[in-house]
């Protein structure tokens, strides 16, 4: 176990410096002068801007600028932010519980509606309810989620006025950050109502946000118990006089969700894709949102770290998501 | 798909072609999305003569009207107007041009490109081959949407850079696909007595070797067409796609938003069009799939 961990780690460090680079080179790559991105659209004068230069290592060969770049980020110093003039990582780790939050209830949406709807067309196979499953599952696969998202406001905020339309809790509350989670901070702050008021902001960013996940595990789901059901030994376990939910839920399923459970590692990358859509329709304070509007505020330190730190995260997580399945799997483990 | 390129008779590979339709047809999803589809083709190629008004004329007198089955609705304008008198209908199908235009220009650019990169890597192996793959895991590791907002940053927005910014982010698939094809292929028979026959590499790797490696590139190329539609018009809701007034789809969900409430018809429309559209195509790649990948179609 210990030789795959250091193999995976090894394979990782040729990645991760690439992703050094490009975030490297994305402020570099931008059009216009780095040190008049870097100082704001204000202007400098000449002198100032001979100062900004050597302050950035700008005057410095290229190769050493990138070690330092390379150097400060295992400081954790990924750059300031030119409009808040707070360090990049402080705003990120400020914000990103906001997305794990979201990015949490909807796998787990995805997980607890996506799973039996998938082992129940699995089990209906070639009947209506398989179609239908099916059916929608593949209009959810389809969907602009942004839309997806106008629709149910229209609807549940609009129409039924059930839901309110934007972040995170109602302005009536305040809550002091303890762990950053809203439903937790709430719990915690005992305040009459605002835990129901942090669940009513999430039920819509949640359906939206797990819209997808929820179509590829339904998928997923069937496809793999669909395979499973064919094995022997769930021809034994029928011949055996077994009852199907017996069959299907101890033998079939603990075998078909190993695929499952990749399926949900891998949609990591595509959830911090529909976070950066939903984020932004929700008006939800967490880093999707946060990215979109320093890429429109010009704010490139924050673009550049934002950059760095998602890949970062997208990249650990698939390699625990890698350990993970040998773990379960000791095929792969011992094949490796 | 084993050596029927060999012997290529143009009888057989017709023969191909009926095989592969009655093992397509069976899915009648499919069917019916490739129907969906040719009649959207229709729609975008002869859209001047289709479309009742202009997708940028302005009726000043016509703001916001709602389609024909509401109160106040016209027949003038079916599907009714947005906030500066534009009739939706007329936009949307001016706007299939747009997604059907993306769709095939980013596939054509990631599939030439990747097959490239996938083959030369498969062919050759050794270092080259870690480089390439290396820059795909790279290209991966980041969320396709991002990336390439992050490249339309660096570009400037508009659709041609949404474009390769789309295409460089879906590039990875293809030359992984291509890749794993060629390695698989290369020890097979064939392709040895190829060699031994004196067939030069470049010859080796696009004429006897590509042909059979068509079928996952075939499938990926329908799943990345709705991607690439879908990708493109969230770029547009963004504001880094289409620039207004291009009636493309997702630049006319943004410039909708803020009627969302009071006028949900203009951004009801332009989201039934893309999903419309992708489900047709992912309909489509199902399809594909199921008749060209033998091994798959388990289910």
């Amino acid at each position: 176990m210990l030789r795959l961990i250091l193999r995976k780690l090894g394979l990782l460090i040729p990645t991760f410096i690439g992703v050094t680079l490009t975030s490297f080179f994305f402020i570099r790559l931008l059009p216009g002068d780095p040190i008049l991105l870097l100082a704001g659209e204000r202007g400098v004068s000449p002198e100032r801007y001979q100062e900004l230069m050597v302050q950035f290592g700008y005057d410095q060969p290229i190769w050493q600028q990138y070690l330092t770049y390379l150097g400060n980020i295992f400081q954790g110093d990924l750059g300031t932010s030119i409009v808040t003039k707070q360090p990049v990582l402080t705003e990120f780790m400020a914000l990103f519980p906001a997305t794990i939050e979201l990015s949490v209830c909807a796998i787990i949406f995805a997980a607890v509606v996506g799973l039996p709807a998938g082992i129940l067309a699995a089990v209906r196979r070639g009947k209506t309810l398989d179609h239908t499953v099916m059916t929608t599952a593949l209009v959810g696969y389809s969907m602009p989620i942004f839309w997806w998202g106008l629709l149910l406001i229209i609807l549940f905020s609009g129409i039924l006025q059930w839901t309110p339309v934007s972040g995170r809790i109602s302005l009536m509350y305040w809550i002091e950050p303890v762990t950053g989670f809203m439903l937790i901070d709430t719990l915690l702050s005992d305040q009459d109502g605002a835990f129901w008021s942090a669940v009513n902001h999430l039920i819509l960013p949640t359906i939206v946000l797990g819209t997808i996940p929820l179509a590829v595990i339904a998928r997923q789901t069937r496809s793999a118990m669909l395979e499973v059901l064919d094995e022997d030994y769930v021809r034994t376990a029928r011949a055996k006089g077994l009852s199907t939910y017996r069959i299907v839920a101890l033998h079939a399923l603990r075998n078909a969700l190993i695929p499952v459970i990749t399926v949900i590692g891998l949609q990591i990358g595509v959830l911090f894709a529909g976070a950066i859509l939903t984020e932004t329709i929700f008006s939800w304070p967490g880093i999707g949102k946060w990215m979109v509007d320093s890429i429109f505020r010009r704010d490139y330190p924050v673009v550049q770290g934002g950059l760095l730190m998602i890949a970062a995260i997208i990249m650990l997580v698939n390699l625990l998501v890698d350990l993970a399945y040998g773990l379960v799997n000791p095929k792969i483990r011992h094949t490796e | 798909m084993t050596d029927t390129t060999q012997n290529s008779a143009p009888d057989t590979r017709l023969e191909v072609l009926k095989g592969f339709w009655r093992h397509f047809k069976t899915n009648r999803g499919a069917v019916f999305g490739l129907y969906f589809f040719i009649v959207l083709v229709f729609i975008a190629v002869f859209a001047p003569l289709i479309a009742p008004h202009g997708a940028t004329v302005q009726y000043r007198d016509a703001l916001l009207v709602p389609p024909v089955w509401m109160d106040g609705g016209s027949w003038n304008h079916i599907l009714g107007t947005d906030a500066v008198g534009r009739d939706l209908l007329s936009r949307l199908i001016y706007g299939s041009r747009f997604s059907l235009f993306i769709g095939v220009v980013v596939v054509s650019v990631a599939l030439v490109v990747g097959i490239c990169l996938g083959l030369v890597a498969g062919t050759f192996r050794g270092w080259i081959d870690t480089v390439i793959m290396r820059i795909m895991d790279i290209i991966l590791s980041f969320p396709s949407l991002l990336l390439a907002l992050v490249l339309v940053a660096i570009l400037g927005p508009s659709l041609i850079n949404a474009m390769i910014a789309i295409a460089i982010v879906q590039q990875p698939y293809y030359v992984r696909l291509t890749r794993a094809a060629v390695i698989s292929e290369m020890s097979r028979e064939y392709v040895m007595a190829a060699r031994v026959s004196g067939v030069r590499t470049l010859r080796l790797m696009f004429v006897t070797v590509l042909p059979n490696c068509m079928a996952p590139l075939i499938v990926q190329a329908a799943l990345s067409f709705s991607t690439a539609i879908l990708d493109a018009a969230a770029l547009g809701f963004l504001g880094m796609g289409a620039q207004p007034p291009t009636p493309e789809w997702g630049t006319m969900l943004a410039e909708a938003r803020e009627f969302i409430l009071r006028a949900p018809w203009v951004v009801t429309f332009p989201g039934v069009a893309i999903l419309t559209t992708v489900l047709a195509i992912n309909l489509i790649g199902d399809g594909l799939r199921d008749a060209l990948d033998p091994k798959l179609k388990r289910s």
